[in-house]
């Protein structure tokens, strides 16, 4: 079946079987590798991506159910040559991050957390909440946490 | 996964057609247990058909004492509704607590109460309200439409299309959710409405139920204090490796306890 999305501002397409999940078509067919697949069980949240402005995991979503929908993935947060967004530089500043894997998803599910609070700077409580569908194996949540709330309060400068 | 048709309806009657003439068809709503499910194979149909597409099915509307679901409204619409959040608090509050936001960006209540999970919050809330399930061909009372486990009153091939819920005076759900999945161990739904007290339990047995004693015993007395006596026998109650049967009648008491403390 051909699908045509909108991904990070661009119009691609591709053919997909009715079975190729979203995150297949996103990493194998548009080579938008930063998505990850951590369990492909939707436990972990590594696939998480933004659809139509919400977080939901590639992995449980199939290809066609994207069809002619907006996506925004880790590689549209920020320009590739450009300096990192304002959340991406939170965790590298707050050691949000160890092995990494777990890192895309956990910056588009506290891209989504701040717009869900309509921009404003998100306290602790909100964020443990809110980072339930996340799985990181290695920080223990302590730097990631930091980071999101660090986060959310550098994007208050308007970025 | 394997291979299996996919079909994108844009109406009700499209998706019977679809479901008609599909070897083993299955409705998808949000996807989120289908998706999991057809990659386990735990179920393996000929034809999922997408009822993503279906205009009208969305939506969340107040009229007088009354709440309208449409099916397809997902959780996180719930959760978020200020509209809900005013007229019963109480199932914004349950909505906001099933899975994580990205499974409640995607998940319906349509789809939720159709798969009728044992360990599923909406069934607490349908029946705790005393809510009515409409769908393609009839329109039945929560009580009557949670059958058995993963079974429902509906037929094959018939949709839920919307669910209605009275505005109770006060209301409060109480879960003890699974610190990995989020589904319930147990759930207390309790609602004081103008036809009774209501207490449903949901994740404790096969399928949600009410417990008769506490609603009696909560209508001489709204207080936690007149169910403290009470306990629900842990014969009928599921067990696994999350919670024995005997554990789980034990957390009916406390979550309805404080569930009933919420209520204020």
């Amino acid at each position: 079946m051909q699908i045509s999305v909108k991904i990070n501002g661009k119009q691609e397409s591709g053919e997909v079987e009715p079975r190729t999940l979203l995150v297949e078509f996103i990493r194998y067919q548009l080579g938008l590798t930063g998505t990850h697949v951590g369990c492909d069980t939707s436990q972990c949240g590594a696939c998480t991506i933004h659809m139509n402005g919400r977080s939901v995991k590639a992995c449980t979503l199939l290809a066609v159910q994207a069809d002619g929908q907006d996506i925004l993935t880790i590689e549209g947060v920020a320009p590739a040559d450009g300096p990192l967004h304002p959340m991406q530089e939170a965790f590298r500043d707050n050691h949000g991050l160890q092995c990494g894997f777990c890192t895309p998803g956990m910056i588009m599910s506290a891209l989504a957390m701040v717009e869900r609070h309509n921009g404003e700077a998100l306290d602790e409580k909100t964020i443990r909440e809110e980072l339930e569908g996340n799985l990181c194996r290695c920080t223990g949540y302590q730097g990631i946490v930091k980071a999101i709330e660090a986060g959310s309060k550098a994007m208050q400068g308007g970025a | 996964m394997y291979a299996f048709e996919y079909k994108k309806v844009s109406s009700l009657d499209e998706a019977q057609q679809a479901f008609d003439s599909a070897d083993d068809g299955t409705f998808m709503a949000g996807g989120m247990t289908l998706v999991p499910t057809l990659k386990q194979r735990l179920a393996m149909p000929s034809d999922v058909i997408d009822l993503g597409g279906i205009d009208g099915l969305c939506g969340i509307s107040v009229d007088g004492d009354t709440v309208t679901i449409g099916a397809m409204t997902c959780h996180a619409d719930v959760a978020a509704s200020e509209d809900v959040q005013k007229a019963i608090p109480a199932l914004a509050h349950l909505a906001s607590l099933i899975g994580d936001p990205q499974v409640r960006n995607r998940g319906t209540i349509g789809g939720s109460i159709a798969n009728n999970d044992p360990a599923a919050d909406y069934p607490g809330a349908l029946v705790g309200l005393g809510a009515t399930v409409h769908t393609t061909k009839k329109e039945i009372a929560a009580d009557d439409f949670f059958t058995d486990l993963f079974e429902t009153a509906l037929e094959e091939g018939e949709l839920v299309t919307k669910v209605t819920f009275p505005v109770p005076d006060a209301a409060a759900y109480r879960k003890f959710p699974n610190p990995a999945s989020r589904y319930s161990v147990v759930g207390a739904f309790v609602a004081k409405t103008k036809y009774g007290i209501r207490v449903a339990i949901t994740g404790a047995g096969p399928t949600v139920f009410r417990v008769n004693e506490m609603e009696q015993a909560l209508t001489s007395s709204f207080t936690a204090d007149a169910i403290a006596d009470i306990s629900v026998p842990a014969d009928n109650l599921n067990g696994d490796l999350h919670a024995t049967a005997e554990y789980r009648a034990h957390l009916i008491g406390v979550m309805a306890k404080r569930a009933i403390a919420d209520c204020g």
